[in-house]
């Protein structure tokens, strides 16, 4: 027996139905916020814990500068996903550019701090239950800002091989979403480590 | 042009390498749904010996069938494999084969995903059985985990666990749990984004629904599991102190982190069981379900319910008096939507034809068995009463009560309701009696008779007992139990096998039921539909069969 069709009376159904890729990005997002929200639950329950000294008021200065770049950087994507939206692709590669820059200035700090933390402080991950709070939750920002560079140079990259056009634009925004995702957690990061924590 | 249709219809059968290499690079949903489930077998069938090797130890008192090693291996083998590798397989299995043929789509949303995130889970479990050869490490000290399957801290600290067998622990939770956050967004982005023209929510199956509010759940609640285990490594690699109460690191944090995944764990087990017995019990009582809203809406209170009833685990542990007061309540408060499910069912049965083939004993059963799971979990949420029975053999009972008597059930009546479409052969229906009878004596004889030595206070996880506590002949019942439901398993086995070769031509639709996989044929083309199908009611098939009477009409 063959299969049947299905098919209900033709009526005029308009059919719309959100974008896969835009539901499936804001589910990685909730995965990745329930895992960030694991770690800055841990954060909060051990600031004032260790038993062993650097306290973090003796080694941390807010990052000013760097979170700012970061925070500009959401800008800056949103520009270059306009301009590809509508069709300006040597504006889109611009303002792609500098995000990655600010991203990879954001980056080249948290280095800078970890550098200094490690070298002149004395504060690894094992020194005491700050340290081990500190770099796994900076750290796993880190490795999602990390993440995000890579794939924003990989569009890069296709756009400088002349591989993109304006037809990607939902594409690229749907990337732009884990950017802004990644920007927003430094905010609740910085206000846990940095202004909570010290 | 009919010499190209001849090549395509007749060619000769493909040797064995290149369709091992089909399935292995393979992304069509049917295909990794079916790898799923295979692979959630064979685990089954590993966790089955494990569990049989503790009975066997704790059959008498003062046995030494197994060393007190090999048995703390044991239990955590099986809790770990049978919810990591048996139930979440089985249950994605299905959602993976089910869901877009449901939903009238081609594939899932994103069919490369779809393959990764099953490679990813078979690397888990791979993972963790190889522990057994590679878990001794430089200290020989151990091979399989050996720390329980929610792994407590300091058990898991390098001082108390050395050697490998943790790491591997760990890693296969971490790579499984990608796996099924990977799984989860697929079934969501599928669900919301790739329906047949005239599915709105309120006309999707409820199995449908069912697996958006598990997937979602799995969102929620393996991601703080994956972060636990990255805490853990970080513990464990680098020296960390997450967990480390020498150095000011709390036990009972790791506690938390893994109910809240823990807990949640049950209702994305079991919602797929609901989902299972929400398309089975109306087919078989030729009815249509009854509260469809309802049903959807308890699924959803469920969901949300069910995120912050995690503490419940831990009465035991001695937490402060709002935070017991607010778990028993929100525990208790689960029952509601839990018990509008069941009279739901019910009422689908109520006043109608009930044909009583093999699914529909399965889900008969799970009704009568997932009240008494429900009830004795009413009586553990009492918190005064948990402190006397939390860890004993009482909550042993409890939780495999719904998780072989509500959830397997449930995926036993999937796997003989959806045998004629997977596989386009009827199976054998005596053997399937043999098996539902086999397994209701064995799993009532196993796990009703567990509750009493819990009741006369014989802990979990224990070795073996002193003979004059009046544990033992519960104990022997318990363990004959376990040959009636190995019996069952056998026989299931076979009839799989025997009617995958043997057995008679299903046709498209053997349970004259009326969602939209039965439309197409079966085993279904590669492609699912050639023609997209477009829908009116909630049942689709009903209004092709009954034009004068249409569902739409009703709804």
């Amino acid at each position: 027996m063959g299969a049947i069709s299905v098919s209900a009376p033709p009526g005029n159904i308009e059919w719309q139905l959100p974008s896969r890729g835009r539901v499936g990005m804001y589910c990685l997002i909730a995965a990745e916020s329930a895992i960030f929200t694991i770690f800055v639950v841990a954060y909060l329950f051990y600031i004032g814990k260790s038993l062993t000294g650097p306290k973090p008021s003796d080694v941390l200065h807010a990052p000013i500068f760097y979170t700012i770049c970061l925070l500009s950087s959401s800008l800056t994507i949103h520009v270059a996903v306009r301009r590809l939206s509508a069709g300006r692709i040597m504006a889109f590669g611009f303002w792609w550019l500098l995000t990655i820059v600010l991203g990879g200035v954001f980056l080249f700090g948290t280095a800078r701090e970890w550098a200094h933390l490690i070298h002149d402080e004395g504060l690894t991950i094992s020194t005491n239950l700050f340290g081990t709070t500190y770099y796994s939750l900076v750290g796993l920002h880190a490795f999602h800002v990390t993440m995000g560079l890579l794939a924003l140079i990989a569009v890069a990259a296709f756009c400088f091989a002349s591989q993109l056009q304006r037809e990607d634009a939902e594409r690229v925004e749907i990337l732009s979403m884990y950017w802004h995702f990644v920007d927003a957690v430094w905010v609740i990061v910085f206000t846990v480590v940095y202004l909570i924590g010290i | 042009m009919s010499a190209n249709t001849i090549a395509l219809t007749e060619s000769p059968a493909r040797p064995l390498t290149l369709r091992l290499h089909e399935w292995a690079t393979t992304v069509d949903h049917k295909r990794l749904g079916i790898l799923y489930v295979l692979y959630g077998l064979i685990f089954l069938v590993l966790g089955g010996i494990e569990a049989t090797i503790m009975r066997v130890q704790l059959i008498r008192p003062h046995n030494d069938f197994v060393s007190p090693e090999v048995f703390n291996r044991m239990f955590t083998m099986h809790g770990t494999t049978m919810i990591f590798f048996v139930a979440m397989p089985l249950v994605f299995g299905f959602a993976n084969y089910l869901v877009p043929l449901m939903i009238g789509a081609r594939d899932m949303a994103f069919p490369r995903l779809n393959a990764f995130s099953f490679w990813m889970t078979a690397l888990g479990g791979l993972l963790l059985y190889f522990s057994f050869f590679g878990g001794d490490g430089l200290y020989g000290a151990g091979s399989a985990p050996d720390v329980g399957w929610f792994a407590y801290a300091p058990l898991t600290a390098k001082t108390f666990s050395v050697g490998h067998s943790t790491d591997f622990w760990t890693l296969s939770l971490l790579s499984s749990g990608i796996g099924s956050i990977g799984t989860a967004i697929n079934i969501i982005a599928t669900i919301l984004s790739m329906r047949c023209p005239g599915m709105t929510l309120g006309k999707m199956p409820l199995l449908v629904w069912l697996n958006l509010v598990m997937a979602g759940l799995v969102i929620l609640a393996v991601s703080p599991l994956s972060a636990a285990q990255l805490m853990l490594i970080v513990d464990r690699y680098l020296g960390g102190h997450f967990f480390d109460t020498q150095a000011g690191g709390s036990a009972v944090i790791w506690m938390h982190f893994f109910w809240i995944f823990g807990h949640p764990e049950v209702y994305v087990l079991v919602l797929p069981a609901f989902a299972f017995a929400s398309e089975i019990i109306p087919v078989f009582s030729r009815k249509a379900i009854f509260g469809y809203p309802v049903m959807v809406l308890a699924t959803i209170a469920i969901g949300f319910i069910g995120m912050s009833v995690w503490a419940h685990h831990m009465f035991t542990v001695g937490m402060s008096a709002g935070a017991n007061t607010f778990f028993v309540l929100s525990t208790m408060a689960i029952a509601v939507p839990t018990g509008i499910k069941i009279f739901n069912w019910l009422a689908t049965m109520w006043g109608g034809h009930i044909r009583f083939a093999t699914p529909m004993l399965f889900c008969v059963a799970f009704l009568f068995q997932f009240l008494i799971a429900g009830l004795t979990g009413v009586t553990l949420a009492v918190a005064p009463l948990d402190w006397q029975l939390g860890n004993s053999y009482y909550v042993v009972a409890h939780f495999h009560y719904v998780i072989v008597g509500g959830i397997l059930f449930c995926i036993f009546a999937a796997f003989y309701y959806w045998f004629p479409k997977v596989s386009g052969k009827l199976y054998d229906e005596a053997l399937g009696k043999w098996h539902f009878w086999l397994f209701v004596i064995g799993f009532h004889l196993t796990f009703d008779f567990m509750h009493v030595p819990g009741i006369l206070g014989m802990p979990r996880r224990i070795y073996t007992y002193e003979p004059d506590r009046g544990w033992d002949t519960w104990n022997l019942i318990v363990t004959i139990g376990v040959v009636f439901q190995a019996a069952g398993i056998l026989v299931f086995a076979a009839n799989l096998v025997w009617s995958y070769f043997r057995g008679k031509r299903a046709g498209n639709d053997p349970w004259d039921a009326w969602t939209l996989e039965w439309s197409t044929s079966s085993p279904p083309p590669e492609y699912n539909y050639a023609e997209i199908p477009s829908v009116r009611s909630r049942r689709p098939l009903w209004d092709l069969k009954h034009p004068e009477d249409p569902d739409w009409r009703y709804e």
